[in-house]
């Protein structure tokens, strides 16, 4: 589809918009609707349509099979290893009230670390299901 | 009247009860799996109507609001919902490699390979 | 990090070994990940049964809310005791696979492999341990989708059909279970199990937690391959790779079993399930349906795997009947039978294991004259079966032993004639195995095969001895089913 101009310079003045409300999502989560579920699937849309217009193989010039993997693995281990450090610091599991010196900061801090670690995650996923079912035909 | 005000229950059947019988009758391996979908979004609306206070803004704090509705259904549900995404790209992972396998995507083919045997 | 920590850690480890095991990449290095976060697990299982039986239950608050409002872990006897044979079969299995996998997984998967082992051993302890009842959704969703990825790992393409099916029907079972939890917070606003086991009782006319009840049985009941729901299950034990399926046999159902009688006894109450509801009628004629269909059909299967597989879904029955007799012996029984199942079934899909690595596959053909070439292998199978079939000295006797002796105290005759009957049609189902490889000599004499290797058979016997020993030694294990029996029933934990 890259052949077409209109599909091309769209896509292109759209994506960066995608990938900013993604982190307006992602960031703006502890203040309203938003989270790392619902920012990291919107971030995988760019690269899906980036994807869609421009062949799967331009997707994996940009982030390569490794790296994605890498990611998935990473934003979990973010989340789980935010709960081992609460844990570290005398809390419970996931107990942000440790994290910073008063608890509302701690809860800020923490739920920002979760969520980070929810985003990459999940974004690096969907980004992976869309490779591995749409790549099948390069 | 009364029936129809629970129409959201009605929802909820006729969606599950399509869901459901497109995964026992339809002998194609896709088509289950959009069954097994259309199965699990007929759970997803009963939670979420399910958190619907009447009258109920939506659950973010403002000073003016008094009555919120309840968030927590719709929190449960999109764990759900990512179990359901999760479950649909395995699905049809399983699918791409059995049409690989077999040849075929469709149940009776699959069966009768595996006979031939 | 002090012993308050052990219900979280029990989770978490595995959780976070896993996606290291997937950046790891090396087959070799994610399987010693493995092994000793797996024998880490066994540790913090027997310490925490260790602690439970001393101090009583055990509660562990994540985030610091506080139940009903925030998630909890809820460790006692029961499941305690469950968390202890996952965690041992798992180790056990993963001693086994650092050759056994190696056989039929490519060396490119293997990491992935482990990973997928992780993440379901991370389902099946987060079942166990938890009490609150969406997170028991979630996890039993991850221990899911990782065992269809472990059933579908597997070399022969039917592996992929069993997994399909399996998923299929696991997800209709997962969901119904989804619908139920949503209607009991529907009708009761909490979702903590300990919490609506308080909230229910005033509740036993509610149409709607009768419809939960009802959805939730039926949702387990696919889990565990409750008879007629079992379609899924001898197959995908058959085509999975054999370290899959002697995980999966001695653990995925033993949880779900436990999950039942959790629901059943502490959540709903017995007196709803059993006077309220016509549960117990249901529970018996399905359990004995299981016993006898299951060990009928696994007389006529060719493959082992798939013999065993059936002869899993009439265990299942057993351990059914042992529920519905709604007595603190009968959940004895049950609660034995988790332990003595798991310890039978994966020491005979682990020697089967050896036998097909050496003799080329699970056909009852190609075990011909095994007993001369693997004899110790051999050995380990007849043993196992023994226990299968209930042989006094052996560990499945104890728990049929228990099971009948509830079964005389209710003074169900006809169950009684079930229980026999069953347990002749496992000693014609195991001697045509015993018979095929003792009394047959083998396609090809010239073929020369040996015994295999020691680091497999070492894992074998262990299973095996342990056959042995809870069959002999019978306080450890039956006391703690009964205090946990009894606990389920509202006595003291």
């Amino acid at each position: 589809m890259k052949d077409i101009p209109v599909l091309r310079v769209v896509t292109k003045i759209t994506i960066p918009i995608i990938l900013l409300f993604a982190m307006y999502v992602q960031f703006h989560g502890d203040y309203g609707p938003g989270g790392g579920f619902q920012a990291g699937v919107i971030f995988a849309a760019a690269f899906i349509l980036y994807g869609l217009v421009f062949g799967t193989s331009a997707v994996r010039q940009v982030v390569s099979p490794g790296i994605l993997r890498l990611l998935t693995a990473l934003g979990l281990l973010l989340f789980a290893g935010v709960g081992i450090l609460t844990m570290l610091l005398g809390g419970d599991y996931l107990d942000y009230n440790t994290l910073g010196q008063d608890p509302l900061h701690g809860q800020h801090l923490g739920i920002f670390l979760v969520e980070l670690g929810v985003g990459i995650t999940v974004a690096a996923v969907m980004i992976i299901f869309f490779l591995a079912f749409a790549g099948r035909r390069d | 009247m009364e029936v129809l005000a629970l129409y959201n229950y009605w929802v909820v059947i006729f969606l599950m009860m399509t869901g459901f019988y497109v995964v026992i009758a339809s002998g194609n391996l896709v088509k289950k799996i959009i069954g097994i979908n259309l199965f699990q979004a007929s759970v997803f609306i009963l939670y979420i109507s399910m958190g619907k206070v009447s009258g109920g803004a939506a659950p973010i704090l403002r000073e003016t609001i008094q009555t919120y509705s309840n968030p927590l259904p719709h929190v449960l549900i999109l764990t759900a919902i990512v179990v359901g995404v999760a479950t649909t790209a395995l699905g049809l992972a399983l699918v791409v490699r059995i049409k690989e396998a077999y040849g075929t995507a469709e149940e009776d083919d699959i069966h009768r390979q595996d006979e031939s045997l | 990090m002090t012993l308050a920590q052990l219900p979280a850690l029990q989770v978490i480890l595995p959780l976070i070994a896993a996606p290291l095991c997937l950046l790891l990449r090396s087959g070799r290095l994610a399987w010693l990940l493995s092994i000793l976060v797996s024998a880490t697990a066994l540790i913090i299982a027997v310490l925490l049964l260790r602690l439970v039986l001393e101090n009583g239950t055990v509660i562990y608050t994540y985030g610091g809310w506080a139940a009903p409002w925030g998630i909890e872990y809820r460790v006692d006897i029961a499941n305690a005791f469950v968390l202890a044979i996952v965690t041992s079969i798992s180790t056990v299995v993963l001693l086994f696979s650092r050759v056994g996998a190696s056989w039929e997984i490519k060396s490119s998967e293997q990491s992935l492999f482990y990973t997928a082992y992780l993440l379901c051993l991370t389902g099946l302890l987060g079942m166990t341990v938890t009490g609150d009842a969406f997170n028991l959704f979630v996890f039993l969703e991850i221990s899911s989708l990782s065992s269809y990825v472990l059933i579908a790992m597997g070399p022969d393409r039917r592996g992929l059909t069993a997994a399909y099916q399996y998923l299929i029907m696991g997800t209709i079972g997962a969901t119904f279970i989804l619908i139920a939890v949503g209607l009991l917070y529907m009708v009761t606003g909490t979702l903590n199990m300990a919490d609506l086991a308080n909230l229910l009782p005033a509740l036993e006319q509610s149409r709607t937690v009768r419809v939960a009840f009802a959805f939730l049985t039926v949702g387990i009941g696919l889990k565990l391959a409750m008879f007629p729901l079992h379609l899924w299950l001898p197959n995908a034990y058959a085509y999975a790779p054999h370290v899959v399926s002697a995980f999966l046999a001695a653990t995925a159902t033993k949880v779900a079993v436990y999950v039942l009688v959790r629901f059943i006894y502490d959540v709903f109450g017995s007196s709803f399930a059993f006077d309220s509801m016509p549960l117990q009628s249901i529970l018996v004629v399905l359990g004995a349906a299981a016993v006898l269909s299951g060990s009928t059909v696994a007389i006529f299967q060719h493959n082992i795997k798939r013999m065993l597989g059936y002869s899993s879904v009439a265990q299942i029955g057993y351990m059914i009947l042992g529920i519905s007799l709604a007595s603190v012996s009968g959940l004895t029984a049950t609660l034995v039978h988790l332990l003595n199942h798991a310890l039978m079934k994966g020491g005979l899909f682990l020697a089967l294991a050896c036998m097909a690595f050496q003799l080329g596959g699970t056909r009852l053909v190609d075990l011909a004259g095994a007993g001369r070439r693997m004899p110790w292998t051999s050995a380990a199978f007849v043993v196992g079966g023994l226990s299968l079939i209930g042989v006094p000295l052996t560990a499945g006797f104890v728990s049929k032993w228990l099971l009948v002796v509830a079964v005389l105290e209710a003074g169900w005759w006809p169950v009684l004639i079930v229980i026999a009957v069953g347990s002749l049609l496992a000693v014609a189902y195991i001697w045509r195995v015993i018979e095929m490889i003792y009394f047959r000599s083998a396609t090809n004499p010239d073929e020369h095969s040996e015994e295999t290797h020691w680091s497999l058979l070492a894992p074998v016997w262990l299973l095996i001895v342990a056959n042995v020993y809870f069959g002999l030694h019978t306080q450890w294990s039956v006391g703690v089913a009964q205090r946990a029996a009894q606990m389920l029933f509202g006595g003291p934990g």
